[in-house]
């Protein structure tokens, strides 16, 4: 499919994945599930809630291994791996310094991470206990420990969910900012299409479970032009390629 | 903005000590003790006065031979021998018994298979232990200190299995995916979450260990409160009998006091939220 040679840092093959139930029924959260993300681009994946989205990233992180098929990830520059969960999932008994800093390799324990900080709004929060935090903050500690890591490849599974519009909106520019400053392949789960039209260069469109892809949807523009105006036209090209998703 | 809660404390877990606000708040609780103590005392000595008896003596003759022994040394010489048998007790049915019920509580498989061994070893009278130690390995030091271990590993067991079964599987993910080092592992994600189990498990441990230590130390030591005991035992002494009681029992209180509490304190402070 792919031109030899060709450069392709994240690719998904996904064949089959099956849940067994306690029960002992089985459900089949992913089947024939393949895509691509190039070198630098930040991709969503949309799909509708419970079709197999976090499935997918836990494949990818290595957390689930019982599955068919093949995936291969970044290769070159440093080889970590860097995830913002559902949760924020910071360890309670740690500040949010340190649960930055347990996330980096050794050799980068101690690195200046003002700047950081400064840009997430978390600078006067480095010494405070999680369950000091409000949800926004605890999330914005979790983005300041993905991009700490400076990894190759990043996931984010729904990182903005259950937060109001106006902190989710927010956020949402934070993660732009850092982002930008360092682009990184990056693949992000999202069932709000806006938010997808709004951050990525790619969206991947899943189907319902069994998730398999049912088509891309490229964002050409640089993200700066993305204002209201743009984004309804954008909004509506989508629905025309993919009526009856979102 | 609202914070997210902690989430269920687990049994055992400390409660926040945050209201220290002044003297008087802070001095309360001791003095309560104190008169408590004094009271407790004073019944006595009105018992012992009605009832005057070789083997009841009050709490004055009691306290003139606890100087006595003070005074002369033994007393601190017993006692450093029995606390130092509860402390190597102590940490070996903790780091023996913390590792296999971490390990049963985190294997299910191994966990079926072994859990009539627990039941076994939780029902073994603590004497058979005992008696079978100092005879399969003599009358000597280590043969003592691991007949006491071996008493308390299965409660340990018991109680640290409960624990890795409440480990929350997503810390350990997260630290899977920014590659944590096992040391990390184990200070930073495993222990603070056994954190609460390993503090039930001390405080019924230590209660536990100091018992069964002078029983080992009456039955095969040649000091010790234990021994000491069972001397003035065959002597009919109930006044010293009473005092090395009390000097043991005074100990254990300022350990769980100055050392057990502050600790606790420390390893919670996170849990701490300001008002
Ligand atoms: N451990 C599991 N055991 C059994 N079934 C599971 C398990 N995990 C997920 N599933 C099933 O797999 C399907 C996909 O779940 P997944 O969590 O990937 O959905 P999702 O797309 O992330 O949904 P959401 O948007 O609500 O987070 C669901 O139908 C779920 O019931
Ligand atoms: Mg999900």
């Amino acid at each position: 499919m792919q031109p030899v040679g060709a450069v392709v840092p994240l690719r998904v093959d996904i064949a089959e994945k099956t849940f067994r139930s306690a029960q002992g029924v089985s459900i089949t959260a992913l089947q024939d599930l393949s895509f691509e993300v190039r070198q630098g681009e930040f991709a969503c994946l949309l799909g509708p809630s419970g079709c197999g989205k976090t499935t997918t990233l836990r494949i990818l992180l290595g957390l689930d291994k019982d599955f068919s098929g093949s995936f291969q990830l970044p290769e070159g520059g440093s080889d970590r791996i860097a995830a913002v969960f559902q949760e924020p999932v910071l360890l309670p008994w740690r500040t949010v310094e340190q649960n930055v800093r347990l996330a980096l390799p050794k050799n980068l324990r101690t690195k200046n991470l003002d700047g950081l900080f400064d840009t997430l709004g978390l600078a006067g929060m480095r010494a405070l206990y999680p369950a000091e935090l409000s949800l926004g903050l605890a999330r914005r500690a979790a983005l300041a420990r993905a991009f700490a890591t400076e990894p190759a490849v990043l996931f984010l599974d729904e990182p903005f969910a259950s937060l109001d519009e106006r902190t989710a909106e927010r956020l949402r520019h934070l993660l732009l900012t850092v982002w930008s400053a360092r682009p990184t392949t990056a693949l992000m789960v999202t069932h709000n299409l806006r938010e997808a039209l709004m951050l990525s260069d790619r969206i991947i469109v899943l189907a319902q479970r069994p998730a398999h892809v049912l088509g891309m949807f490229d964002v050409r523009l640089p993200r700066h032009y993305r204002n209201p105006q743009v984004m309804s036209d954008l909004l509506r090209s989508f629905q025309q390629k993919f009526p009856g998703v979102a | 903005m609202s914070a997210p809660d902690t989430g269920d404390r687990p049994p055992g877990a400390a409660a926040d000590t945050s209201s220290q606000s002044g003297l008087a708040a802070a001095l309360t609780p001791v003095l309560t003790v104190a008169a408590s103590l004094l009271g407790l005392c004073l019944l006595w000595g009105l018992a012992a006065h009605a009832w005057p008896s070789r083997a009841f003596p009050g709490p004055a003759q009691v306290w003139q031979v606890l100087l006595a022994e003070a005074a002369n040394g033994d007393l601190f010489y017993h006692l450093g021998a029995t606390l130092g048998r509860v402390a190597a007790a102590y940490v070996v049915a903790m780091v023996v018994g913390s590792v296999i019920g971490v390990l049963l509580g985190s294997h299910r498989s191994a966990d079926r298979f072994f859990a009539p061994w627990v039941v076994l070893f939780l029902n073994i009278p603590a004497l058979v232990v005992i008696v079978l130690a100092y005879i399969w390995f003599g009358l000597n030091e280590a043969a003592a200190i691991g007949a006491v271990a071996v008493n308390k590993i299965p409660n340990v067991v018991v109680t640290m299995r409960e624990g890795a079964r409440a480990l929350d599987p997503s810390y350990a993910e997260m630290a899977a995916v920014y590659r944590f080092g096992l040391l990390d592992r184990i200070r930073h994600v495993l222990l603070p979450q056994l954190q609460p189990y390993l503090a039930a498990a001390s405080r019924s441990g230590i209660a536990l260990i100091w018992k069964i230590v002078l029983v080992v130390e009456l039955l095969g030591r040649s000091n010790g409160v234990g021994f000491q005991i069972y001397l003035y035992f065959q002597l009919f002494d109930v006044t010293a009998i009473l005092a090395y009681t009390l000097a043991f029992v005074a100990v254990m209180l300022v350990i769980e006091l100055f050392l057990v509490q502050p600790v606790e304190r420390y390893a919670t402070r996170w849990r701490r939220r300001p008002a």
